[in-house]
């Protein structure tokens, strides 16, 4: 998938920035923007969804056969056999040897989205790869763990879920007095024709018709492109749930905890998702807005909102650049 | 199975000595009249669910805000701006009360209550449960729960208004004081403790029952499938029900008692809250799905004239699932943050799951093998129940892989699969059951066509409700939402319609019920044939309200 966005977003260099939102009638996921989702998807969409139609085709055409063929008129007399342990140790091994072919796939894909990748190992083991012209085991590693990114870091960004909205704060990115970069993301509200008013007084903002009803929020989070993210999760008062389906995570915010995960998104763009769990009233106007930006634009926006220039931050983002695609991390295999 | 050889006590109908109405109905110690005062509750319980969940599909049918603020509005009064905060509150109460009500005082009145209590003691030849009295006080206890539940619904719960809005699974703190501070919640908690305590009782009767009284030759092995199914749900019940009430009343004494079990300001942790729930909450879906089993086995034997295939390999599957039920609840809770490590075994030992699963519907697929199959009315929802159940099944495994739930976890992909599993899977099965038994029940008999109508309406109406849903998860519509994103619209129409569908079976049940008992047709005392070869078919129809004064020999000459 991310070769089709490269090449598409190469075609069209002018065109708006990619975004991930639902699409009316749409039958499986949204597209992948992270090796994360791209992971999920193949599991489902090429492994396990065959698994369980062909399950599902098997036992339905079994029931229409034994309909068809062992009714009252085809067939008058019953037999009375009710045993056959060879059928019943074919029936109980044939399952369990497909469970396990799932299982094969389900644990790497588990392990590889839940556990937070250590950089400083990506590094030395592409180097590694590298030093011993193993080409073809680089490339395959280099699917799965970006050497060029494990190099600059992490981006760390927490993610609070307060009843009902989401405060982001970036520990590495201080001003001065060294207080960390934070900000409040609240839902854009489309509900009645005050609201428009509301938010345009507010924000001095033209874009009101444009923004996606329910997905789109106020300030959203920020990060750059081709580069480690680690999210914590946490909250203030009910739990909340982080998630981006583009991105393939979800991770509880659980008052008392701190969670963490990662991805890491190579496509510029605007990226949405909802809270996920019940948190009260306005569990379905808490959204999530992931605004992916190339290193530099993030870096402005960052000054600015350091500077306490939210609406100048929020216009420096509002036209993401594209990425030169020979830059891009998926350029690299 | 067949009973070969029975023997009957042929004097009881003149014993048939019934007490006058009120004693009968409402001091009732007798088995079958508290099934059948369990089967009229969890009818009304089931009426207002349903109407519940239809509230639901009629808010989701278009984006917005619409039928629950007209609601609350025109109904309740509220008005301005209180009014949409008071409608997201209603929201919310709704699919928490359908929730609890269809699962509590629904299927489970229904199928153990209901089913169990008629059909136990007289397919295991006994003349009445262990505990009568129990029994009783079973089955009011529950009526008292259900209507603690509404009083619940009309309480304050909090700012936004009245009722507990924080879904079935009570997490707190949303159901402690910092999300619900008002006794609706509180109210809730003594509702579901006395229903507790009422699956409780009923569960031991349940299980003396069916350990000491059966008649004589009747082993285990050779004890019909449903009081095998009953058994199993009887000892998950006991077993995960104190849990369930030792977590309510850890939350209680929190709400109330200044304890902090879930409060992390306290020490406490709100995810042990859930660890005990779904302790209790996943072998609480087997406790719905274990009977119906029972039920869809017996139909499918019945139907097809044959004995059912691998009878042990059947009923060790049940055990072997409720077993297994203990040990994998973690599966409901992949994202809050488990050892990752943890999440692999849940993962593993929820799969292995589905092989129990797979050898029942394998069985049942191969009892009607080699069968001479009639299609009558509880056949075709037997059928029903077997397909929807795969499809059901199958979603399950798929959600098992905590790599694949981090994308579809509190999406409807996951409401999806359990209705698929419950609401397909158990109603179908309670149906199945309804029309299988309404003749022995009530000695009258049922519209075919009224039957076999309502079954194609609930079987097309669901699935054009329930299959659009799982396109509508794997988009990303996140559960317990009141509006949501224009994208998600197309299916959204597409479920209500469903449920309008749904709505006209409904009704088809209702006329084909109301049918049968205006033209009162004579039940026979048995209307299947030699298919029906367990106990209650050798009784009249109705059978008598004393049975089996002289217990039936049950002997084995050809074996199942």
């Amino acid at each position: 998938m991310r070769h089709f966005f490269a090449a598409l977003c190469a075609s069209i260099l002018a065109a708006p920035a990619f975004a991930a939102i639902p699409h009316d009638g749409a039958l499986g996921f949204q597209p992948a923007a992270t090796r994360i989702a791209e992971r999920i998807h193949f599991f489902h969409n090429d492994y396990v969804l065959w698994i369980i139609t062909a399950i599902t085709i098997f036992v339905s055409v079994l029931l229409v056969w034994v309909m068809v063929r062992y009714n009252r008129k085809s067939n008058p007399v019953s037999r009375k056999f009710s045993h056959n342990s060879l059928i019943e140790v074919i029936w109980t091994i044939v399952p369990a040897l497909i469970l396990v072919a799932i299982a094969g796939l389900s644990f790497p894909n588990l392990y590889y989205q839940d556990v937070v990748p250590n950089l400083d190992k990506i590094k030395t083991e592409s180097a590694e790869l590298l030093a011993d012209g193993k080409s073809a085991e680089y490339e395959r590693y280099t699917k799965n763990y970006f050497p060029d990114a494990a190099e600059k870091g992490f981006i760390n960004v927490k993610a609070q879920g307060n009843q009902w909205n989401w405060t982001y704060s970036y520990p590495d990115i201080v001003d001065a007095d060294g207080v960390a970069l934070e900000f409040v993301s609240n839902a854009v509200h489309k509900g009645t024709p005050e609201d428009k008013q509301k938010y345009q007084d507010s924000t001095g903002r033209t874009n009101y018709d444009s923004l996606p009803r329910n997905l789109a929020v106020d300030y959203p989070m920020v990060i750059p492109a081709g580069r480690y993210i680690r999210y914590y999760t946490a909250a203030a008062d009910v739990i909340h749930s982080w998630t981006v389906p583009a991105f393939g995570v979800k991770t509880d915010a659980v008052p008392g905890r701190l969670n963490e995960g990662w991805f890491l998104v190579d496509e510029p763009g605007v990226y949405y998702g909802q809270c996920s769990e019940l948190c009260g009233i306005d569990h379905a106007y808490m959204p999530i807005e992931v605004r992916v930006v190339p290193q530099a634009q993030f870096d402005q926006w960052a000054q600015l909102m350091l500077a306490g220039d939210y609406e100048g931050a929020y216009s420096a983002v509002q036209t993401i650049a594209a990425i030169e695609p020979s830059t891009k991390l998926a350029a690299n295999h | 199975m067949p009973m070969d050889e029975i023997a009957l006590d042929h004097h009881h109908d003149a014993h048939d000595h019934k007490p006058g109405f009120f004693k009968r109905w409402f001091l009732s110690t007798n088995h079958k009249d508290i099934g059948t005062l369990y089967l009229i509750f969890a009818m009304c319980a089931g009426v207002v669910g349903y109407t519940l969940s239809g509230l639901i599909r009629w808010e989701l049918a278009e984006p917005g805000i619409g039928p629950m603020l007209w609601i609350v509005e025109h109904l309740q009064g509220v008005q301005g701006d209180a009014a949409i905060t008071h409608a997201k509150q209603f929201y919310n109460t709704v699919i928490t009360y359908h929730g609890l009500i269809m699962i509590f005082f629904m299927v489970m009145p229904a199928l153990i209550g209901g089913f169990g209590n008629w059909f136990v003691p007289l397919m295991i030849g006994a003349p009445d449960m262990a505990f009568p009295r129990m029994n009783n006080i079973s089955f009011w206890m529950t009526v008292a729960a259900f209507v603690l539940a509404c009083i619940s619904m009309t309480v304050p719960g909090n700012s936004a208004g009245n009722g507990f809005g924080g879904g079935w699974v009570l997490y707190p703190p949303l159901s402690s004081t910092t999300g619900h501070p008002g006794p609706a919640m509180d109210v809730l908690i003594l509702s579901l403790h006395t229903a507790g305590i009422a699956s409780i009782l009923g569960a031991i009767n349940f299980i003396v029952t069916i350990l000491n009284m059966r008649a004589p030759g009747m082993t285990m092995h050779k004890m019909p499938l449903f009081a095998w199914g009953v058994l199993v749900t009887a000892v998950l019940l006991l077993l995960s029900l104190p849990v369930l009430a030792g977590a309510l009343t850890m939350l209680l004494t929190d709400r109330n008692f200044g304890s902090q079990f879930f409060n992390p300001a306290g020490g406490g942790d709100p995810v042990m809250f859930q660890h005990l729930f779904w302790f209790f909450g996943h072998p609480e879906v087997y406790i719905m799905i274990l009977p119906a089993f029972g039920i869809v086995s017996h139909i499918v034997s019945t139907f097809s004239k044959k004995p059912i295939f691998g009878y042990l390999g059947m009923a060790y599957a049940m055990v072997s699932i409720g077993v297994i039920g203990f040990v994998v609840w973690a599966h409901h809770m992949y994202t809050v943050g488990m050892n990752v490590d943890l999440k692999a075994y849940f993962i593993a030992a929820t799969m292995v799951i589905a092989v129990p699963t797979g050898i029942k519907i394998f069985s049942w697929i191969a009892t009607m093998w080699g069968g001479s199959m009639e299609f009558k009315v509880p056949m075709l929802w037997a059928i029903g129940f077997i397909f929807l159940f795969t499809v059901g099944g199958v979603t399950g495994v798929v959600l098992a892989n905590a790599g694949i739930d981090h994308a579809l976890h509190d999406t409807y992909y996951v409401v999806a699969h359990f209705h698929y599993v419950l609401s397909l899977g158990a109603v179908f099965g309670l149906f199945a059951g309804w029309y299988y038994w309404f003749e022995k029940m009530f000695g009258i008999k049922y519209n075919g066509f009224l039957g076999g109508l309502h079954f194609w309406l609930m079987f097309v109406g669901s699935n054009v409700l329930f299959f659009p849903q799982h396109f509508l998860g794997l988009q990303g519509m996140p559960r317990r939402y009141i509006d949501y994103a224009d994208g998600f619209h197309t299916w959204h129409f597409v479920s209500s319609i469903g449920y309008a569908i749904t709505l006209v079976g409904t009704l088809v049940f209702f006329i084909g019920l109301i049918e049968a008992v205006v033209r009162r047709r004579k039940g026979e005392a048995n209307p299947w044939g030699e298919g029906a070869t367990t106990l209650e078919w050798t009784l009249p129809s109705p059978p008598p309200f004393h049975q089996f004064n002289e217990l039936p020999h049950v002997t084995n000459k050809g074996g199942h």
